[in-house]
């Protein structure tokens, strides 16, 4: 048996070495810039810790995915709790409305987001129509956070999903049972229950947010730049990939820091995290 | 219905629309008859889907998108199949590995991925070369062939295969011949997903395509940012339309796969 294991297991190799030759030598390969380009050194992790404008793109970074993720849990929750509770049929028609916008081009979401957001589009027409004042949204922080969560909430409402279709229903029927009124019998009952999930969207939402580059770019302004749009700038138009190594390291560690600090906030409130693939990939 | 069932209606409905609807307004401002992005477009005319047509730049560029997205799927979904299929088989420290990098390209940044790719690709001269493009691409495809192909071999129950091998079979005719027949659903729906990443994908490719050779997102994405050109919005339901086509298929052959396990 273990000999026939290891022979089919031959067959993952192709993709494995792709992956690891045009995926892991690709991103190593920027990574070890940052301490080599243009010179051997520290300077532009110096850089990065010191300069005023590198501080700020590295917190709007983590404000926006902070805010990302808590708009997209806040909203995925209830649409994933109706999910949970409904009958097949209509739980098939709700995930189809999920998964469809999930295949969707973002960068034609962002170019249907511009036509409505703009000085002159659509949401302005109706402002008008109902007497209100026109608002500049297009360009600022707003309209990259209507964007990304838009395109994020698939992957928080999936994960909620699964863990709460995992919920036995007889738990908060016996709480009701029991006397407890309705409210108390979900926030004590399912809601603890339901965590996990929660958490495992947030993970993945908040990852995926520090990647962002399409929706700031087209949404949001270049004077309001992102990690990833730094980083495009740094390499592209200033040739500075030193800099573009360090950016790319700091996006890395964070990915690295949020994947630590839910483990232990998981481990803490005694949650089993579910695996990464899980996420509703 | 009670109450807070008719507030959870109320706000899913909302959801849904914001989840849906936005999309769709591409699709009015692509019939517009003058040249402004203007809400409420006016007019009706066919001439930014003429334009788009007769523009080698816009025409180029779909066929570019949809050679490398066919070639893509074609490409993954064979090594994407062998590689769930093999990892199927190991237990332990190598499955978890195995996995793990296989969906590593999944979370890390596209851009990171792409300006590593593009250092490497000005040395190697793979910069704006179809070569260039399938690596990319399937690296970035590869991973939802597993995670599909993945699923759908969870539930296949391995007996089949080996009913195969003592009725006579050998290896590679017991795996063409009954496992991979049992699997084309969860096969079939991850080409459908390793065309829309393909067909979709921009972030990397604006890193490694050239003027000779660019994909459709990557012109619409420069486009976007320079001008106002309405030929974006034809492009952009053209997109829309294929890659929800793609999807739905995507989706249907899972349903598919779902009623036959």
């Amino acid at each position: 048996m273990s000999n026939q294991q290891s022979r089919s297991s031959v067959l993952a190799w192709p993709a494995l070495i792709l992956v690891g030759v045009g995926f892991i030598v690709p991103v190593v390969t920027i990574l070890v810039m940052s301490v080599t380009e243009p010179e051997p050194g520290t300077q532009n992790f110096e850089w990065l810790a010191t300069n005023s404008t590198a501080h700020d793109i590295i917190w709007r970074t983590i404000y926006t995915a902070v805010l990302a993720t808590l708009i997209t849990a806040v909203l995925a929750y209830p649409y994933a709790y109706l999910m949970a509770t409904s009958s097949t049929l209509v739980r098939s028609i709700l995930m189809v409305v999920v998964l469809l916008p999930f295949w969707t081009s973002m960068m034609v979401r962002a170019f249907a987001w511009i036509i409505i957001l703009q000085n002159n589009g659509l949401l302005n027409a109706v402002l008008e129509a109902v007497g209100v004042a026109p608002m500049t949204i297009l360009g600022t922080n707003a309209a990259v956070l209507i964007g990304m969560c838009q395109i994020l909430m698939p992957f928080m409402v999936l994960p909620m999903v699964s863990v709460m279709l995992g919920i036995d229903s007889r738990l908060p029927l016996a709480a009701r049972i029991m006397g407890a009124p309705k409210w108390k019998a979900f926030l004590q009952v399912y809601f603890p229950l339901s965590l996990p999930g929660v958490f495992a969207g947030s993970l993945i939402v908040f990852i995926l947010s520090l990647g962002f580059y399409v929706t700031p770019a087209l949404l949001g302004s270049p004077r309001q730049q992102l990690i990833p749009n730094a980083l495009f700038t740094q390499v592209v138009e200033l040739l500075a990939w030193g800099r573009g190594g360090a950016l790319a390291v700091a996006t890395l560690v964070m990915v690295g820091a949020v994947f630590v600090l839910l483990y232990f906030i998981s481990k803490l409130l005694g949650v089993k995290m579910g695996r990464l693939e899980d996420a509703g990939l | 219905m009670n109450k807070s069932r008719v507030a959870l209606w109320t706000a899913s409905i909302f959801i849904g629309l914001w989840l849906v609807a936005p999309t769709l307004i591409v699709i009015p401002m692509s019939f517009n008859e003058q040249r402004s992005l203007a809400f409420p477009p006016k007019g009706f005319s066919l001439r930014w889907f003429e334009n788009f047509f007769n523009d080698p730049q816009w025409f180029g560029g779909l066929l570019n998108s949809i050679q490398i997205a066919l070639l893509t799927a074609v490409l993954a979904t064979v090594l994407g199949t062998l590689a769930a299929y093999g990892l199927s088989k190991v237990r332990g420290f190598k499955e978890t590995f195995g996995r793990n990098l296989l969906v590593l390209p999944m979370i890390v940044p596209a851009v990171i991925f792409g300006v590593g790719l593009y250092g490497l690709f000005l040395r190697t001269g793979l910069v704006g070369t179809l070569p260039g493009f399938l690596l990319a691409h399937t690296v970035l495809a590869v991973p939802y062939v597993v995670v599909t192909v993945g699923s759908t071999l969870a539930a296949y129950d391995v007996a089949l295969e080996r009913a195969a091998w003592v009725c006579g079979a050998n290896k590679l005719r017991a795996f063409v011949g009954v496992t991979v027949p049992m699997l084309m659903p969860g096969i079939l729906s991850g080409a459908f997903f390793a065309f829309i990443t393909s067909f979709d994908e921009v972030v990397v490719s604006m890193f490694i395509s050239s003027p000779y050779l660019q994909t459709l997102p990557v012109k619409m994405f420069a486009g976007m940012q320079r001008e106002v050109d309405p030929t974006i919005a034809a492009a952009a339901t053209l997109i829309m339309i294929t890659t929800t086509g793609a999807a739905i298929g995507g989706i249907l052959s899972q349903h598919l796969k779902r009623k036959r396990t």
